[in-house]
């Protein structure tokens, strides 16, 4: 227990973790969906100080490493063309596409920014009405509502050069997909604090009669996790499926129906590629046809870029949990957060970048220089 | 950039018919829709995702958030920006 000492609420932490060994029986596979909340866990070394026999493997919840090959191959297309500013949130810029990222594209003299809100993006589109501007934007069911609200703005006030390139993936379908594999191992689901504070948790209740797993909303600190992982192997013992809300203090059932409203007024569910998992059928969100006049794709005419990903890169294993990311032979070694194979190792919430931070002591001794 | 931040309203106002307001992280200061959460005022505090708040949350938790994603370094590259506060470029 190395980090927890860190955390001014050790006490309580440790009373959970003993609650924990006295209510487990047998072993357990949990999977917590979110990459923040897999941060706060290797952070804290949540995962090592649990009871032997309950693990943790980690899910798809990074929306830069999910974002396909392709879409990134589309984007480093767009952004070399001249007169356009491409711009985007900062985990993108290092991802690697097919051939080159949007980093070396604006080495060589690409107008790539970033941005942490794409309200901006619209603010540089109205003062430099002489460059195509297009937003490359990613993200879950969290993100998607501020995306749409920057095109709803962007088609009110008539801004013609303004634009999205959009791949937005949702959660609920990639745990029925997860749920659906014949190599599927997890039991119970951390759902995403965030995602259903905008979404609510109703949809998870589908989940629930499909598959009977049972699935508890959790927030990103310590206690937060660990109680959620309690209430899951209470669950689980006990023989109960259900979905249960630890992370009351932001997410309610209903969610956030303003947010909700905008997103369903410019977006609509379609089929979405993931990296590393492959197609998952109405998994994502593109632009309703009413905004295809914003619809950077279209635009741009990069409808029909295609791109194979990397056979090294194990990620695809990594983000359905089921492989840990020391489990790849290039951890740490051929792929590192600065020379990434995969969008694991990019994102900082990325499961691999996570393990590169907080466990590289888990690099064997003979490659760790 | 999936992170979400409490921060501090520090003021609001109306434009284009959209509620903004700059809201305080620590040191740094941001400009945040607020229209997602119309029962935030003045002095409350929300969590915000790329510069959108989505909830309204009390100030304990907000400072406990907020000290645990401070702990783990991920505030910088969340609220990093190559265009806040810059101008028109010509």
């Amino acid at each position: 227990m190395k980090y927890l000492d860190e955390y001014r609420n050790e006490e309580i932490a440790r009373g959970i973790v003993a609650e924990l060994g006295r209510r487990a029986t047998k072993p357990w596979v949990l999977m917590e969906i979110c990459g923040g909340q897999t941060h706060t866990l290797m952070r804290y070394g949540i995962d090592e100080m649990l009871p032997a026999g309950i693990e943790l493997v980690h899910g798809p919840g990074c929306p830069v490493c999910v974002t396909s090959l392709e879409t990134i191959d589309k984007a480093t297309e767009i952004a070399s063309r001249p007169g356009v500013t491409l711009i985007s949130y900062g985990d993108m810029l290092r991802v690697p596409g097919s051939r080159t990222d949007l980093f070396h594209v604006k080495a060589k003299g690409g107008d790539v920014r970033v941005v942490y809100s794409p309200t901006e993006a619209l603010k540089f589109a109205r003062a430099n009405p002489g460059r195509k501007v297009v937003f490359f934007a990613v993200g879950f069911e969290t993100t998607a509502p501020a995306n749409a609200m920057a095109v709803w703005q962007a088609k009110r006030e008539g801004l013609a050069n303004f634009s999205m390139l959009a791949s937005h993936v949702l959660v609920p379908p990639a745990i029925r997909a997860l749920l659906s594999s014949p190599r599927n191992r997890v039991q119970g689901f951390i759902g995403p604090g965030h995602v259903c504070t905008v979404m609510g948790y109703r949809e998870y209740q589908d989940l629930i009669r499909e598959f009977r797993v049972p699935i508890v909303v959790g927030g990103f600190e310590p206690l937060d996790l660990l109680e959620a992982i309690l209430m899951l192997v209470t669950q689980l013992e006990e023989g109960r499926a259900e979905v249960e809300n630890q992370y009351v203090r932001s997410v309610t059932y209903e969610g956030n129906l303003l947010a909700q409203k905008v997103l369903a007024e410019v977006f609509e569910v379609c089929d979405r590629k993931w990296r590393g998992i492959g197609g998952i059928p109405e998994s994502g969100l593109s632009l309703r046809e009413e905004y295809a006049e914003f619809d950077a794709d279209r635009i741009f005419g990069t409808e029909g870029v295609t791109a194979d990903e990397p056979a090294e890169c194990i990620s695809a294993e990594v983000l359905q949990g089921l492989k840990k990311p020391t489990d790849c032979s290039a951890f740490g070694t051929r792929c590192t957060p600065e020379n990434p194979l995969g969008a694991p190792m990019v994102s900082s919430e990325g499961a691999c970048a996570a393990y590169y931070r907080y466990r590289r002591h888990a690099i064997p001794a003979t490659v760790n220089r | 950039m999936c992170l979400a931040i409490p921060g501090k309203i520090v003021s609001s106002e109306m434009h284009n018919g959209i509620r903004v307001g700059r809201v305080q992280f620590g040191g740094i200061t941001r400009e945040t829709c607020l229209d997602f959460v119309p029962e935030a005022s003045v002095g409350d505090y929300v969590i915000v995702h790329v510069g959108f708040a989505i909830s309204r949350v009390d100030r304990e938790e907000a400072e406990r958030s907020y000290e645990v994603l401070e702990s783990m370094g991920l505030l910088k590259g969340e609220l990093e920006s190559d265009l806040e506060g810059a101008e028109a470029e010509k």
